[in-house]
């Protein structure tokens, strides 16, 4: 690290909020442009723009169900609320508190044709219902030959870190799913992303888990279109275009890697370019290439741990496909490899601090 | 799993009760210690019901243990004795010769079929097997009561249950081969079978997994508009200890599901008894306290699970509530080809359940009372199934397996790029290594 940089990375350490203060990001609402004929306009936050997506997949498949533990009241994150009074409790319904059952039941449903919008309330909680999403739903339509697939499933499952959500209210369990042929696996970045991400999902022929990050529910707010888009499975949006260095992150991760990004040009003069990957599984290789071969410096950063977190397989494609346009290693700025704990939550996460040290090392190798 | 939502509640209790309760609490007088100076009464006041959400129940004032003993085993329906004979003859289900003689001929031919496949396994033709014996009548007695627009999730041990349906000979073995016939595309092992056409969902090897899926299927068909076709799930006393039974029983109660969870209880789950599995009276007996209506059959008795399935499924599709079936066997053959199972239980048992309580021996007998039976037919019979099913097996491993490529098919409904790629760089090494690998048994 040279000295100018230092300071001036100490300087934007200093004029910053607290450290302890709960939200770790500032979120940078999306103006992108989306699929389809939806141009009337409301403003709406994450858990809002979620419950209009679900509202229209009911609305329009009458064989839709939507069901989960407290999905029925509204969700213990606000998600479906009114939904049971408009569609039934038929169709919007609680289950008996068991995951494995919520995802059992959910392969089924999708099994009899039916279209199964399934929640489980923490990603943290998902573990139990692994055998059946990995083991079942992923293999269904290969293991049949075709005969019989799961493809109308989808899970909803709020994930991420919170603030103060400790071991099993935090986690971002996306790279042990990534491991699995057969699933799709999304995070949106915020409203207008969560409903047409979801709306793909619900409609795409494959089993699909939409992780939500529930630190943006609220906070994420954006004039989200009314009516019916999607937004692409398996596509990564380029948010930021620059020449010295490539960002990669998704969910919360993105807003901390856009500021990363404006602190790089101010202090540093350095042009980031910043890649939203949005899709775990498949994942967008030709847009993290071609920016790659452009930039020759990357930084990856994710929520998760950094032992096989999604980073490893990043870094590894990325070094086999761009091996003589890399100017430095590939970095990976990432959750330590310790459970997500509670007071000690600040110095966990890779905030904007970690990251721009990250450009920093990369960019002066 | 919501711990937080919990403590947040509990903590707005706790505020409420430090606010009033608490503040005002010397100057309330507690009736019953001031105001009673006789002993407490022991009769339970019967206009003070418990308001406890969570159960409607009576209180009592002499703390009692509820026992297992306490309740008296859920007990076996059957028709037949083991000679043959109906018991009561308002139960016997009057099926005429032709049904009686089909059920009698697809228990022979899946008993005929098993034992030429298992042997095929042990000289090494095919991979693996699993074999039914002793369970026939339960597969057969089941499946002839069922509609074929009702969807089956099965275990692995119901082949019986798509013979009945017209699985033919050759679909049962193109699938043990997986060559280019197998409509599984040779993905699987042996005996996992499916077929669309007869409602029957591919089979998969994790235990009980197919059980919550069954009542979510269940859940959708019910919503079909008038409705009129059941799920049955199979599974065996072992599966039934699994997370996903107690998940699917709860489940199928609560969200009141036209489902029949049929428990094949066949005494072993590969070499752990039944007694070591669970301590409660069976399967069957877990039915009431999800709030299920249960029954227990004779799974020897072709006759008694008929009657019974038929009562089951009649009553699911009215109520749209689930069933547990019971149907209690013998598994008379090995778990599988990989098991040896005299290595845990005697020749001797075993012997008695292949003869005297075996299923084919009472429908046969039944049906020389009834003066149904030839000998010499049967005889034939048994020959026409084993030369069907040599020729097959010498028709079948002849067959090419898929095109290699094919194993990238089907991970997706559509096939992404990676996999693209991936299918690509695999073609390009083997067209270059082809003498390492077995190409001219598989189809170009």
């Amino acid at each position: 690290m040279n000295k100018i940089a230092k300071s001036l990375l100490n300087n934007v350490i200093k004029s910053n909020t607290p450290v302890l203060s709960r939200s770790h990001f500032t979120y940078y609402p999306d103006k992108v442009a989306t699929n389809g004929s939806a141009t009337e306009r409301q403003k709406m936050n994450m858990f809002q723009a979620i419950n209009n997506a679900m509202d229209l997949a009911l609305q329009e498949d009458s064989s839709a169900i939507l069901f989960g533990e407290d999905v029925g009241f509204g969700g213990v994150f606000r998600c479906s609320i009114n939904l049971r009074d408009k569609y039934g409790k038929e169709r919007v319904f609680n289950t008996p508190l068991c995951e494995q059952g919520i995802a059992g039941f959910a392969i089924g449903v999708a099994n009899a044709g039916s279209t199964a919008i399934a929640e489980i309330q923490f990603a943290d909680y998902i573990f139990p219902a692994f055998d059946q999403i990995v083991n079942e739903a992923a293999k269904y339509r290969y293991r049949s030959g075709g005969i019989y697939d799961c493809g109308s499933l989808t899970f909803r499952v709020p994930c991420g870190a919170v603030g103060h959500g400790a071991l099993y209210h935090s986690q971002s369990p996306e790279a042990y799913f990534a491991h699995t042929p057969g699933l799709k696996v999304v995070i949106p970045r915020g409203p207008i992303k969560a409903k047409g991400l979801l709306l793909s999902c619900i409609r795409d022929p494959n089993p699909c888990i939409v992780f939500e990050p529930k630190t943006l529910y609220r906070a994420a707010v954006e004039e989200v279109p009314v009516g019916n888009y999607t937004s692409d499975l398996g596509k990564a949006d380029v948010l930021r275009q620059g020449s010295d260095i490539t960002l990669i992150g998704w969910g919360t991760q993105v807003h901390v890697l856009l500021e990363v990004a404006d602190l790089a040009k101010q202090q540093l003069n350095i042009n980031c370019e910043v890649i939203d990957l949005v899709s775990i599984l498949p994942w967008d290789k030709e847009t993290v290439i071609k920016s790659v071969k452009k930039t020759g410096r990357v930084v990856v950063a994710h929520e998760a741990p950094l032992t096989q977190g999604f980073g490893s397989e990043l870094a590894a494609s990325i070094q086999e496909n761009c091996f003589l346009h890399l100017e430095a290693p590939v970095k990976r700025v990432t959750g330590w490899d310790t459970p997500f704990p509670h007071v000690f939550e600040p110095f966990y996460l890779p905030n904007k601090y970690r990251c721009l040290t990250a450009i920093k090392e990369v960019v002066n190798y | 799993m919501s711990y937080i939502r919990h403590t947040r509640k509990l903590l707005k209790y706790i505020s409420r009760f430090n606010n009033s309760e608490i503040s005002s609490r010397s100057s309330v007088v507690l009736p019953c210690t001031s105001l009673s100076p006789q002993p407490y009464s022991t009769a339970v006041p019967a206009d003070h019901p418990s308001m406890f959400p969570g159960a409607k129940a009576p209180f009592v004032s002499q703390p009692t243990l509820t026992k297992p003993s306490d309740y008296a085993p859920i007990p076996i329906y059957r028709v037949m004795d083991r000679d043959g004979c109906i018991i009561d003859s308002a139960q016997d289900p009057q099926l005429d010769k032709a049904t009686v003689q089909k059920m009698f001929n697809d228990m022979v031919l899946l008993n005929t079929m098993d034992k030429i496949l298992y042997e095929s396994q042990r000289q090494g033709r095919i991979s693996f097997y699993m074999t039914n014996f002793g369970e026939e009548a339960s597969h057969i007695g089941g499946a002839a009561a069922l509609e074929m627009r009702d969807l089956i999730y099965g275990q692995y041990r119901e082949a019986g249950v798509l013979v009945w349906r017209g699985f033919q000979i050759n679909q049962f073995i193109d699938q043990c081969y997986g060559n280019v016939d197998d409509v599984g595309r040779g993905k699987q092992m042996p005996v996992h079978y499916g077929s669309k056409e007869l409602n029957f969902v591919t089979i998969s090897s994790p235990l009980s997994t197919q059980m919550p899926q069954a009542v979510g299927a269940a859940y959708a068909m019910k919503r079909h508009e008038n409705n009129d076709s059941c799920v049955v799930c199979y599974f065996g006393e072992g599966a039934a200890s699994e997370g996903d039974a107690h998940a699917a029983f709860n489940f199928a109660a609560t969200l009141e599901c036209p489902i029949i969870f049929f428990c094949r209880n066949n005494g072993f789950a590969i070499s752990t008894p039944s007694h070591e599995q669970y301590k409660g009276d069976g399967i069957a007996a877990r039915g009431p306290a999800y709030g299920i209506a249960t029954i227990r059959v004779d799974g020897t008795d072709v006759f008694a699970v008929y009657n019974a399935m038929k009562m089951a499924r009649n009553y699911v599709l009215r109520e749209n509530q689930p069933i547990i079936f019971e149907a209690m066997a013998y598994r008379v053959g090995h778990h599988s080809t990989s098991d040896d199972s005299t290595a845990y239980r005697s020749a001797e048992e075993i012997e008695i359940w292949n003869s005297v309580e075996h299923p084919i021996s009472k429908l046969k007998q039944y049906m020389v009372r009834k003066g149904w039976f030839n000998e010499d037919e049967e005889k034939q019979f048994v020959k026409d199934v084993r030369k069907q099913v040599l020729k097959q097996i010498s028709l079948s491993e002849k067959k090419l397996k898929p095109s290699y490529k094919e194993m990238f098919e089907g991970v997706y409904a559509e096939m992404p790029q990676h996999l693209k790629e991936q299918m690509q760089e695999l073609d390009n090494h083997v067209q270059a290594h082809k003498d390492y690998y077995p190409v001219k048994n598989f189809k170009a």
